[in-house]
């Protein structure tokens, strides 16, 4: 670690022990988010989210194209991320790098295991041709919780998705529907975010509170209380404890997030 | 490749309802990302663009620093969702050359010689694209070095002209950029109308290559006012928010 994120770690321990944090906001607070949707014209659907200074952008394209050979009766998910040079003074161009690749996949398995878009409803011709829904994640602005970040947007942008079924119609087969149609989903599990710095645990960690974190959890929740996803980063250790302080603070957050999420969406 | 369409009727009517000197509506927003130095994000027609700027900083790898002045780095990158068909992540000959022109084009403005060995990074991203992203792009980075507080000797501007159904006009849409005749992308130093990028590409009689490049010039400096007005407008709210 070098001097600078040795003195805020000072800055931020010292104000923690006073029950505050350095934006001001109490221990489980996130920061105002906004979720904007329908922003790129040229995408099948689009979400622009910001949380605090946070801001992602991303996009779903979708094609036609073959299943994979192991599940021919489901189509494709495909999830990006890329940590753009405009983000943040550290993040250089070139090939996905460790961190783009960790925040795609947790999107990824979010999105996946959680079953909110339907494959099944995505196939066309079962073992031929599918709908493969490319999801890109742009990151613009780096200030800390890219995964709450990333994960709503995915989620806010597959809600206003729509299948280019016009587009494609000369490639469909003579009895599926012509016409453009929603992507079918069903209710998202929210994932939320906390970071402990000594004995501290903060939610929604800010950049100067993420970079000197000794360890991180993410819990998604869904719409029941029910927990559907777990990632714990970053080489430090929880107490029991702790980790249900966690989850009951990813629950109350959840229910706020969610309630947005369906606002913005429309649903 | 040549089409049917009429892509602009005998009144000189266009496709979207444009004269033929016309621009498509511009928004310009200045300082619009946090961690970024500068930053500015600018929509043109359907162009939707952001560019942040970060330096002047240590450039690396270290056999890229000029002992005399520093070097300017843009990065031109299209979203993998900006375009009708899914484009790759990552650069491609396209961006790659469309980044190196614009590098050199801002690289004439700014005053390097004030930070040798330096770099001052340009990062534009296109988020939906419809003709004329290089424009926009380079027009979003004058606008971000400002923002940056990068010494410059002009605020660099962009605009292209064109020919389609015989007739040059300004500032090419999707279809006209397709099946029209001739594309000219022009950006300049308003103050001193120095040329800092120019390409064509088509077919263009000198006469009508003088007519299109005055025009695209003319562009330039409307969209140059435009520019102007979003740089006043950050410190005009910044001003008024100190007051209160």
């Amino acid at each position: 670690m070098t001097i600078v994120p040795i003195i805020k770690r000072d800055y931020i321990t010292k104000l923690a022990e006073q029950g505050k944090r350095i934006d001001g906001r109490s221990f489980d607070q996130y920061r105002n988010i906004e979720i904007e949707t329908k922003v790129v014209n040229k995408a099948e659907g689009s979400a622009r989210v910001k949380i605090g200074h946070t801001q992602v952008l991303v996009g779903i394209k979708i094609d036609l194209g073959e299943p994979f050979a192991d599940s021919p009766n489901m189509g494709v998910l495909s999830t990006t991320a890329e940590l753009i040079p405009m983000a943040s003074p550290d993040f250089e161009s070139g090939p996905p790098r460790e961190d783009a690749i960790e925040l795609a996949r947790v999107v990824d398995r979010g999105v996946r295991e959680s079953q909110v878009v339907d494959v099944e409803k995505l196939v066309i011709t079962p073992g031929e041709k599918v709908w493969i829904v490319f999801i890109d994640i742009h990151i613009l602005d780096y200030d800390g919780n890219l995964f709450d970040a990333a994960s709503l947007g995915a989620l806010a942008a597959l809600s206003t998705a729509t299948i280019p079924a016009k587009r494609f119609s000369e490639q469909l087969p003579e009895d599926y529907p012509k016409e453009d149609f929603p992507l079918p989903m069903s209710e998202p599990p929210i994932s939320c975010t906390a970071v402990k710095i000594n004995d501290f645990v903060f939610f929604d960690p800010c950049f100067d509170e993420e970079i000197i974190a000794d360890v991180r959890l993410t819990v998604a929740t869904d719409n029941n209380g029910d927990i559907r996803a777990m990632q714990k980063g970053l080489s430090g250790s929880f107490t029991k404890e702790e980790i249900q302080k966690v989850i009951k603070g990813a629950l109350d957050n959840g229910q706020e997030i969610r309630k947005q999420l369906n606002q913005s969406t429309g649903k | 490749m040549k089409s049917d369409i009429e892509l602009i009727s005998s009144e000189g009517k266009r496709l979207d309802g444009r004269g033929p000197h016309d621009l498509r509506k511009i928004k310009i927003e200045a300082g619009v990302l946090h961690r970024a130095d500068g930053s500015c994000s600018l929509e043109w027609g359907g162009n939707k663009v952001i560019a942040a700027v970060y330096g002047p900083r240590e450039a690396v790898p270290r056999h890229t620093q000029n002992p005399l002045r520093a070097i300017v780095q843009a990065r031109y990158n299209m979203a993998a969702f900006s375009v009708e068909d899914r484009k790759r992540p990552g650069p491609d000959r396209r961006s790659v050359e469309i980044s190196k022109v614009i590098s050199e084009a801002l690289e004439k403005v700014v005053l390097t010689e004030q930070f040798p060995r330096a770099s001052i990074d340009v990062s534009i991203e296109v988020l939906d694209a419809e003709a004329g992203t290089r424009c926009a792009g380079l027009t979003a980075a004058g606008v971000a070095l400002v923002d940056a507080g990068i010494p410059m000797r002009d605020i660099p501007v962009a605009c292209a002209a064109g020919k389609i159904g015989g007739q040059v006009v300004l500032d090419l849409g999707k279809e006209e950029d397709n099946f029209g005749d001739a594309d000219l992308p022009v950006a300049i130093s308003p103050r001193t109308g120095e040329v800092l990028l120019l390409q064509m590409d088509g077919h263009l009689t000198v006469d009508e290559f003088n007519q299109a490049f005055d025009l695209a010039v003319k562009g330039c400096h409307t969209v140059s006012e435009i520019q102007k007005k979003a740089i006043m407008q950050k410190y005009q709210s910044a001003a008024a928010e100190v007051q209160e």
